[in-house]
């Protein structure tokens, strides 16, 4: 049988046909999907990649959750539909409540794009299963506005129920509390972060091949 | 500006009737004769709005008036290519790399706007080229940056530097286009005056080339893109045509604003027209905007065109046909369509969210008829603004001064003796504002997007892959050398043609074309004008020997504060092939085991270089040597050892020597080095002459006799300096050793401007 994983393109989305890739390079079935079409088309997960959709106008993330494709992904992830938001995904899927806190503006204000040591933490989520808690692993972060916040509760309540996925290794690119790169729901079908996976799926492109597991993990719990 | 009331509207009829009417021509940037022509061409005085577009279109910056008559060596020059689609005069020259794709890349200035407002000019720079490469028909894939500043020390470096730099990563960021690559260059020279080159590459299947010829009596006229608005009236006459004084600040209203967001959405939105082949003719609007697209765009089609300029739509009602017409509002196209196609080309526009307006239609004979609300402000004929403009033979004369900065020889300067102080010097240079990493520019910028970069900067030359198949790829380099065409501008276009050459070759590919953007002085200066035409010989010279076309570019002059001209900069862009990326030559050193060999001949050659300018603040002499002969012969080794796997590192000798080369290829992947320095030469003339024609690559035992074979067949010079140690140092045998932190922390510096 054939996964199929959906990637949405909004206006604006620039790295829609690198996750895009990333799929076919897991041996998943890639579908695009539009931002206006209230239509998943059937997919067996989605992904929402990176970019400065709606040109990052308001707040990033802001105008897209609202994006007529958004509405069925908030629906059915909550019915456990697996969800990845990469750097602005990540951006959308917090302004759609599906995960709590905000992107904020890197510390030290400018735009950084860089090879990231990362430790992997929770890795029984939906698209994590194919890490070992602990790895370090080194993927691409791009980004201006990537400083994970949120209040103390909210974070003390992400460690407690272990919902950080991953987390910056050394030295913070932008300054996130916690050094958290990426967290998940309780259920741990919808994951969002800040690095980059599908850049670092062939050393060839990237800087390793460290990103392709999220890929490949998302299909092993659907086939599973 | 006409003589009554600004609500009446200056009318062909009106300029008929009134033929005495004063007009401010010389304000426009027009001559009395200049003037005195566009009287003979439309038998009567041009209306307001005409003056206005003959101004812009007859500025230096879109007519070439003042470098035309010396441009025309790329063409005449040219060496027969039959890789070359299209040639100079189209938005940008078009390659076919084989396997069905053709390739377009160009490099543009935006170095006044920059300097007004660094952020904006910067990246309506980027913008600018992006459109110029989407109008070919090919998806932009890539940009690189070639910038220039003044002293790093000196109070407005920091403005106009993080200005710039913000700009060029904030478009290039946000339009999804790696930057792969470029040149950061500190000199006092540029004080006042920033350099802001910007390249753009596109890709494209071979049959989806598009022209900007308006062709097809009845066929409409669409404008695509933003909304038109007063930004950037009369950018390219004010700004980029004239010299510098003291009001700069007071011309922030001819920078343009950029949304590259809406750009993105137009380039989604073109490219699907392109696929559905909806377009017949495209043009972009930049400089001069909706007067240069549609001129140009009747012009090149012999055709004639009307438009109707109230159908615009305007950020602000109230603005005049005149300025309508020379708004420089970003993000706009021009495209021609079928009227059968019209319907379907405004819902594609509409669903990816491009406002889209049927502005006119092409009609029978070659006129260029534009109405406002039915009356004909402009009836001209198109070819007279776009391709009939002035073309002068400026006088010329060698600088005054040019035997005596040449005599000034760097090698009389006292030089770095001892162990010691080598050592010093070695880590003074990697420190310097010009050799320390680039790595806080750099990282602004995304080079990832696109899943298809495999090098990009530290690397000699940014690479892409442009088939997921076949692994076609593209190299490109961009350089230029302000202080050598300072001291020879022929030598200096030379010299910067032959290091954007080597440096493809580096990355395994093999150079196929170039594209220039000539940066000078005025032009109405002499010796500014003899600098120009020494550089541009160089280059159409180089170009033929070397055996690649210069497909296009740009010349940017006026780049001067007050009467002092900067260092003349061309910045030479070249195209590689790579036939297959997996087979890239890595970038730094190779394995630990691996010999370290130094190919090409180290001459005595310190004149100009960057050990004479930051150990002795001099710039003197004679530049290094052009060997066009050696650079293709090492290029042939380079391409050959790539394909052939044999090299496990590379990395091309330029500023700074071997030296810096060794600097930079240790801290590349944090390799040690062991380094004999040949025996008997001078160990300061080995480690910092800038002699051209070299590059230190590491081979694995096993290829050591290939390689050398190689190198003998090409008569490239092979010296056996070493090899990768997994100590973590820089040993120079006889000389010091440097441990890679003391490397990579003095590499590590920041220029001041940039902290």
């Amino acid at each position: 049988m054939s996964v199929r994983v959906g990637v949405v393109t909004f206006p604006g989305s620039l790295d829609d046909r690198d996750a895009l890739r990333a799929v076919a390079a897991a041996r998943a079935e890639p579908v695009g999907l539009w931002h206006a079409d209230a239509d998943l088309h059937g997919v067996d997960a989605v992904v929402l990649p990176g970019g400065f959709s709606y040109g990052d106008y308001l707040r990033a993330g802001a105008i897209a959750r609202f994006a007529p494709v958004m509405r069925l992904v908030i629906e059915q992830a909550a019915a456990g539909l697996p969800v990845l938001g990469i750097c602005n995904g990540f951006q959308v899927l917090c302004e759609a409540h599906l995960l709590p806190g905000a992107l904020a503006r890197n510390d030290h204000q400018r735009f950084r794009c860089q090879d990231q040591q990362l430790i992997m933490e929770r890795t029984s989520t939906d698209w994590t299963q194919g890490y070992q808690p602990g790895q370090v692993v080194v993927i691409p972060l791009k980004h201006g506005e990537g400083r994970y916040v949120a209040d103390s509760p909210t974070l003390d309540e992400l460690e407690a129920e272990g919902r950080v996925v991953v987390r910056y290794f050394g030295q913070s690119p932008n300054g996130a509390a916690r050094g958290i790169a990426g967290i998940s729901n309780p259920a741990g079908n919808v994951v969002g972060l800040m690095p980059h996976p599908e850049h670092a799926i062939d050393p060839l492109t990237g800087p390793s091949a460290d990103g392709l597991p999220f890929f490949t993990s998302v299909l092993q719990r659907l086939v599973a | 500006m006409s003589s009554g009331s600004v609500d009446v509207i200056d009318t062909v009829t009106l300029a008929s009737q009134t033929a005495d009417q004063a007009q401010p021509y010389a304000q426009l940037g027009l001559e009395d004769d200049e003037y005195a022509r566009i009287h003979q061409i439309l038998g009567r005085r041009p209306t307001q709005t005409e003056l206005a577009m003959y101004s812009v279109m007859w500025s230096e910056h879109c007519s070439y008036k003042s470098s035309k008559v010396h441009l025309r060596q790329f063409g005449e020059k040219a060496p027969a290519s039959d890789a070359l689609l299209v040639g100079m005069g189209e938005n940008a020259g078009v390659i076919d790399v084989g396997g069905g794709l053709a390739v377009t890349f160009k490099i543009e200035s935006h170095n006044h706007p920059s300097y007004v407002e660094p952020y904006q000019g910067a990246a309506t720079g980027v913008g600018g080229i992006v459109r110029d490469i989407l109008t070919m028909g090919a998806r932009p894939v890539a940009v690189m940056d070639s910038l220039r500043f003044g002293a790093p020390e000196a109070p407005d470096t920091a403005r106009v530097a993080n200005g710039i730099i913000a700009g060029v990563a904030g478009y290039g960021n946000c339009l999804g286009l790696p930057n792969i690559g470029g040149e950061v260059v500190f000199d006092p020279c540029y004080q006042g005056n920033p350099l802001v080159n910007a390249l753009c590459v596109g890709v494209m299947p071979v049959d989806r080339i598009q022209r900007s010829a308006a062709r097809g009596v009845g066929n409409l006229v669409v404008l695509l893109g933003a909304k038109t608005g007063r930004d950037g009236i009369g950018g390219v006459s004010v700004l980029a045509s004239a010299a510098f004084d003291q009001d700069t600040a007071a011309q922030r209203p001819s920078v343009q604003v950029g949304d590259p967001f809406t750009e993105k959405l137009l380039i989604e939105c073109c490219l699907e027209l392109f696929e559905r082949e909806l377009v017949v003719g495209i043009q972009d609007l930049g400089g001069a905007g909706l007067t240069c697209a549609t001129t140009e765009t009747a012009a090149a089609g012999r055709s004639g065109m009307r438009v109707h300029l109230e159908r615009v739509p305007l950020r602000e009602a109230s603005m005049l046909p005149h300025e309508i017409l020379a708004s420089e509002s970003q993000e706009r196209m021009l495209a021609i369509v079928r009227p059968g196609d019209a319907a379907l080309v405004l819902s594609l526009a509409q669903r990816w969210g491009v406002h889209a307006t049927l502005i006119g239609e092409i009609t029978d004979g070659e006129r260029l008829v534009i109405t406002w609300h039915g009356e004909a402000v402009v009836d001209v004929p198109p070819a007279s603004l776009a391709d009939e403009g002035p073309a002068y033979q400026r006088p010329m004369r060698r600088p005054a001064d040019f035997d005596a900065i040449r005599a000034d020889d760097a090698g009389k300067l006292p030089r770095p003796h001892s162990a010691t102080e080598l050592r010093d010097t070695l880590l003074t240079l990697a420190a310097s504002p010009n050799l320390c990493s680039r790595k806080p520019v750099t990282q602004q910028y995304d080079r990832y997007v696109g899943g298809n970069t495999v090098l990009a900067q530290p690397a000699d030359a940014g690479l892409l892959r442009i088939d997921e198949q076949t692994q076609r790829g593209i190299a490109l380099a961009v350089d230029g050398n302000g202080r050598y065409a300072r001291l020879d501008p022929y030598a200096g276009a030379q010299l910067a043609l032959a290091e954007a050459y080597r440096n493809v070759a580096t990355s395994g590919a093999r150079p196929i074309a170039v594209t220039n953007c000539l940066n000078f002085g005025s032009p109405q200066d002499p010796e500014v004008m003899w600098q120009f035409e020494q550089a541009v010989s160089g280059l159409a010279d180089g170009c033929r020997t070397l055996g690649i076309p210069v497909t296009g570019g740009n010349v940017s002059f006026y780049n001067q504060t007050g009467e002092t001209p900067i260092s003349p900069t061309p910045v030479i862009g070249v195209l590689g092939v790579s036939a297959d990326v997996t087979k890239r030559i890595p970038s730094g050193l190779g394995n630990v085991g691996d010999a370290i060999v130094l190919l090409g001949q180290t001459r005595d050659e310190v004149s100009g270089s960057e050990w004479a300018w930051v150990a002795h603040q001099h710039l003197g002499g004679v530049p290094p040597v052009v060997d066009f002969a050696a650079e293709a012969a090492l290029a042939a080794v380079l391409t050959d050892a790539g394909a052939a796997r044999l090299l496990t590192g590379v990395h091309d000798l330029s500023d700074g020597g071997l030296a810096q080369a060794l600097v930079e290829a240790c801290l590349y992947r944090r390799r040690g080095a062991y380094i004999e320095l040949p025996p008997g030469a001078d160990a300061f003339m080995q480690l910092f002459s800038e002699s051209s024609a070299r590059a230190l690559v590491c081979v694995p035992d096993n290829a050591v006799t290939q390689l050398r074979q190689l190198c003998a067949q090409q008569a490239v010079p092979y010296a056996a300096l070493g090899v990768v140690t997994a100590a973590a140092q820089l040993e120079l045998h006889h000389q010091f050793t440097l441990n890679l932190d003391e490397l990579a922390s003095a590499h590590a510096t920041v220029p001041t401007a940039l902290r």
